[in-house]
């Protein structure tokens, strides 16, 4: 075998090169024929997907059709989709840590670093002081990350892709740090909304706006987690609904097979957005000094 | 009957534009991890501390980027 030239750098970088550019000829390619194949099915009045991205947040009863009226005690897929989040998060902590082991097994070992990641979380961002919350703010990761992991598993209902079930657990959070900003500082609590280092003039027009962003906080903290839920969801159904074409199915197998890992990533990172965002307004709540 | 498919048109075309939101949102997000990643290249040491900031950062960012995509909602299903 002859050695590669010592100039062998820049030969190297053409062949980089020509591989980048083939990829995307490939790309523009993938793109042009979407387009046509797109163009000709509507041509054809066959632009009607197998299935609509959005019927699987639909909620139905768990016993009977679709269409039979939802009363809240009626138990639905969703209430079957949590019901389960919630066992896998029990069989995880209670089950798996019951050996107490010294050497922890595998489900302990990690059943404890998740314990110590969120225990960390909340001392690092909220303070000493409110590790009395600790078990709140644990609770509400675990349930928000095992509903969007178990969500993952195909042809189930996801919980947390619902604005009654985000809106319920960012309205909890709302009115626990409201309800603690009070009884901790009293009229203090009001000081969050006076910024008292600016100018006194521009005080009044601040204040406004931090009442405004105050209240505006459980509906960003509800929709971001059930609208990043609901968008991955949904665009790993258009795909799959791509996947009839025959011309573009191998395409779309594999952008499903991408999508759903970046969902994996994205089920972990919403909840711990979730999660932080509660220890920052619960910061606020017990050191409202502006 | 014209004013129905005028406004339809409206309901869809504005749905579409406050779409246009959601991707500035992205811009600002990426903003924010771009700085992060360029402050932590140079000081690797202090960004494990500022992760949580990091995270927090990002979640303001993309809070605006979600109100966009409220109206787009609103827009299509509630109006």
């Amino acid at each position: 075998m002859p050695k590669p030239p010592l100039n062998n750098r820049a030969q190297v970088r053409r062949t980089m090169g020509t591989t980048e550019v083939s990829i995307l000829v490939f790309f523009a390619v993938v793109i042009v024929a979407l387009i046509v194949i797109s163009v000709l099915f509507s041509v054809e009045g066959e632009s009607e997907l197998a299935f609509h991205p959005m019927d699987q947040f639909m909620i139905k009863p768990l016993f009977g059709e679709y269409g039979d009226p939802v009363y809240w005690y009626t138990v639905t897929n969703l209430t079957f989709w949590m019901a389960l989040a919630v066992l896998c998060v029990v069989l995880m902590f209670v089950l798996g840590t019951r050996g107490r082991a010294i050497v922890p097994g595998r489900s302990q070992s990690v059943a404890e670093l998740t314990y110590g990641f969120v225990f960390k979380m909340v001392e690092d961002v909220t303070g000493k002081e409110a590790v009395k919350f600790f078990p709140y703010i644990f609770t509400l990761f675990l349930f928000i990350l095992f509903a969007n992991f178990v969500a993952l598993i195909p042809t189930s209902a996801s919980p947390t892709s619902q604005i009654t079930v985000t809106a319920f657990l960012a309205l909890a959070v709302f009115l626990t740090v409201t309800v603690v900003g009070f009884v901790k500082n009293g009229m203090k609590f009001l000081g969050l909304f006076w910024v008292s280092s600016a100018p006194l003039a521009l005080r009044p027009i601040l204040a406004i706006i931090e009442l405004i962003s105050y209240f505006v906080r459980p509906v960003s903290h509800s929709i971001r987690l059930a609208g990043n839920i609901m968008a991955g969801h949904a665009v790993i159904k258009v795909f799959a609904g791509f996947a009839a074409i025959t011309a573009i199915a191998p395409v779309s197998v594999l952008a499903i097979t991408a999508i759903f890992g970046l969902e994996v990533l994205v089920a972990f990172i919403q909840a711990y957005v979730f999660t932080i965002l509660t220890c920052v307004y619960l910061k606020d709540a017990l050191h409202p000094s502006h | 009957m014209e004013l129905e498919a005028a406004s339809a048109l409206g309901q869809f075309a504005g749905a579409g534009l406050a779409a246009i939101g959601s991707g500035l949102a992205a811009i600002g997000v990426g903003n924010v991890a771009g700085n992060f990643l360029a402050g932590a290249l140079r000081n690797p040491s202090a960004a494990n501390a500022q992760t949580a900031t990091l995270f927090i950062g990002i979640a303001f960012a993309e809070a605006l980027g979600i109100f966009a995509f409220l109206v787009s909602l609103l827009l299509m299903f509630a109006v």
